[in-house]
């Protein structure tokens, strides 16, 4: 396959400016060992291109912009996982893939073989606009108003070594999507951007600023509800001055936008933006069609043809395989066309860790892309992988394939469809291992039948206060909290990202490490017998309010 | 004090360099000093009779300085030099450059060898989005030639 389908195909001016990229990063490398860089001061550089020191190793986060990359791309990373790494990657919430046993000294070489794939690990990390993510669905669901991937790409470039805003008070992450179901948790953003055609057709921008998790979560507000495109870029820009001229600077756990945006309110937000706006030279920051339409015209598009009986084969083979059927209840979403569907793969497997690949799962997720979703791999903000655009008459077949290689978990949205950071185990923030609770819950309800009559449930686990693992946007959330060096994990109830966004409130005392996967069976089993028919967990909470679930949970302890 | 140029304009030396607020007693004042936290438009008086705009960082992770030439010469039309001094890396050169910036002082470390920032300059053939400079557009995309 010449051209990828789904994402910007490089030019040899991208690819010359990788290389620069990478000597400079090189040279960095070797100023930090000759000492004429400090730590201090090589440490904001390096995690600019993606490298940070954890607990045991350093650890490369690459860049998958967008959260779409092709198969010759996964194909390298899993090369590199072989090489470099424990034959492993850990795809993450924000759609990238890091490799937890990097080599220092081997990160130039990796950079070069991933720039060989139009790849890199810049602005994945660092106190600057980082990696832009989208629609894990973007250009294929049916439910989409404007693909969002060309935009997504108009701010990668854009974002990428901004003279202005790469010394930010604190990381910048940005969001954008194009369908009326937010999929982007538009507002836990920095900025959250939704994308919707305006009256022209041209596209309309409404932004939300100053959401987050962390140590403070909030939800974001709306700055303006409908930014023209000529104009989003110097939107951005101005929300952005704005932030680095004012954000603080005298506490790395206050200097996020979202801290600035609490402190003056949103109205004198929009007021400073407006006042910027006015002073500047609008024409400089313009985003003509011209450029829009230049971006577009380096995606390439696929081309959708099905035999008119797909989706009749398809009905009848989910009607003669009840497993099959299951996992494309859950594992699958409507495409915009009829003949096609979107099939989600889990990266969950029961007793499993949350988004984690070995180089045989990645080397064969890339060949069934190349059979049969012309080549395209989506990562999600849910650990999970996308192939975007799949025959429905071939979908059987697909599963047939991921079952070989232990990726037809049927959980997608379910409660083993778990988010956890990499807690304790790697992470030196950490109070608390999180992977292994996530294990301990995923065998738990590792019966997939069960997992389905139990119905939308989301599980996040963050192992500390930062919250990498959304824990605040989990239908049901866990924070490790270590208390006089025993792990306890606190309960919240009620988060959600998606439509209508809610922050979890706290269910009651955390709990011991080993009493916390029977707390949570408890409280599930209490939602199955209280639940009126179709209703879904969070239904159940917001009509019976917390007290019966408080008490399920904690009625042993 | 070792300049560095960065862009078109030469760097000028001025014996009397104040702060802002020492810029309203002295009329003979041609050169003024910016803290990160001082807003460039108290300058707006005084941009007639200024000669250079002296932007003091006080850490390199302190992106302020960006923001306050930018404004300078985006917001203030200011038409003199600009200088970089304080805690500064040759890694930040061309944004410097590319926010407005003229001359840097060269830090008294390993970070002030004019090889370091000269081949800074010339790191990136071009850039992807457009800056305070007369930079040659690439296309019709966003993308301009990053020339020295």
């Amino acid at each position: 396959m010449s051209v990828p389908v789904g994402h910007y195909q490089y030019d040899r001016i991208d690819r010359d400016f990788l290389q620069a990229r990478i000597a400079e990063f090189e040279g960095q490398v070797k100023r930090r060992l000759d000492g004429t860089l400090s730590e201090d001061e090589f440490k904001p550089l390096r995690l600019m291109n993606g490298l940070y020191l954890q607990l045991h190793a350093y650890m490369l986060r690459v860049a998958i912009p967008y959260g779409i990359l092709d198969s010759r791309q996964l194909r390298k990373l899993g090369e590199i996982a072989q090489h470099y790494d424990r034959d492993y990657g850990h795809f993450t919430t924000r759609q990238n893939i890091q490799f937890n046993w990097i080599r220092l000294e081997d990160t130039p070489d990796i950079l070069r073989e991933l720039a060989e794939v139009d790849m890199h690990a810049i602005q994945t990390s660092g106190n600057c606009i980082r990696n832009v993510t989208s629609d894990e669905y973007a250009g294929a669901a049916a439910d989409e108003l404007v693909d969002p991937r060309v935009h997504a790409e108009v701010l990668r470039q854009w974002s990428t070594l901004h003279p202005e805003f790469t010394f930010l008070p604190r990381k910048f992450k940005i969001a954008i999507s194009g369908s009326p179901n937010d999929r982007v948790a538009a507002r836990f953003h920095d900025i959250g951007i939704l994308a919707r055609p305006g009256d022209d057709g041209t596209p309309v921008f409404r932004i939300f600023v100053g959401g987050g998790l962390g140590r403070t979560p909030v939800i974001g507000e709306e700055l303006f509800d409908s930014v023209r495109e000529e104009h989003l870029l110097a939107t951005l820009e101005a929300i952005l001055r704005v932030y680095n001229a004012h954000g603080r600077r005298d506490n790395i756990y206050k200097a996020r936008i979202k801290i600035l945006v609490q402190a003056i309110g949103v109205e004198a937000y929009r007021e400073a933006v407006e006042a910027e706006l006015d002073q500047m030279e609008l024409d400089r920051y313009r985003l003509t069609p011209e450029a829009v339409a230049a971006i577009r015209a380096r995606f390439a598009i696929p081309l959708l043809e099905a035999p008119d009986d797909a989706d009749a084969v398809l009905t009848q083979q989910r009607r003669d395989d009840p497993l099959f059927d299951r996992w494309v209840r859950s594992n699958t979403h409507v495409h915009r066309d009829p003949g096609h569907i979107i099939a989600t793969i889990s990266l969950k497997p029961a007793g499993g860790i949350p988004g984690d690949a070995t180089s045989g799962q990645i080397g064969r997720l890339a060949d069934l892309a190349d059979a049969y979703s012309f080549g395209e791999i989506r990562i999600t903000h849910l650990q999970n992988v996308v192939l975007g655009h799949v025959r429905k008459d071939r979908l059987r077949d697909l599963w047939l394939g991921l079952s070989e290689v232990g990726l037809a978990e049927a959980n997608i949205g379910l409660i083993g469809d778990i988010v956890a950071c990499p807690g304790l185990d790697y992470c030196a923030l950490a109070n608390a291992r999180s992977i292994p609770i996530a294990q301990k819950l995923g065998a738990r309800f590792a019966d997939t039948a069960l997992q389905a009559e139990i119905g939308a449930l989301r599980i996040n686990i963050s192992g500390c206060i930062n919250a990498c693992g959304h824990h605040h946007a989990g239908h049901i959330g866990l924070l490790g909290v270590d208390k006089r060096g025993e792990e306890f994990f606190q309960l919240t109830v009620g988060g959600r990202a998606e439509n209508g966004a809610a922050l979890g409130t706290i269910l009651g005392a955390a709990l011991p490490e080993d009493e916390t996967v029977d707390a949570i069976a408890r409280l599930v089993d209490c939602y199955l017998g209280l639940r009126e028919s179709g209703e879904t967990f969070l239904e159940t909470l917001t009509r019976l309010g917390h007290e019966p679930f408080r008490e399920a949970a904690y009625e042993a302890v | 004090m070792k300049l560095f140029e960065l862009g078109e304009r030469t760097a000028q030396v001025h014996d009397v360099l104040v702060t802002v607020a020492e810029l309203a007693e002295r009329d003979d004042a041609r050169a003024v000093l910016l803290e990160s936290a001082d807003d460039p438009a108290l300058l707006r008086p005084y941009l007639n009779r200024l000669d250079l705009v002296v932007l003091r960082f006080s850490i390199f992770r302190d992106g302020r300085g960006f923001t306050q030439a930018r404004e300078l010469r985006e917001y203030l039309r200011f038409s003199g030099e600009i200088r970089a001094e304080g805690h500064i890396l040759p890694d930040q050169a061309a944004f410097l450059r590319r926010c407005g910036v003229d001359s840097v002082v060269l830090p008294k470390n390993g970070n002030g060898d004019p090889g370091l920032w000269e081949k800074q300059l010339r790191q990136f053939p071009i850039a992807y989005q457009r800056s305070v400079l007369p930079e040659r557009a690439i296309g019709s995309g966003f993308r301009v030639e990053e020339a020295p």
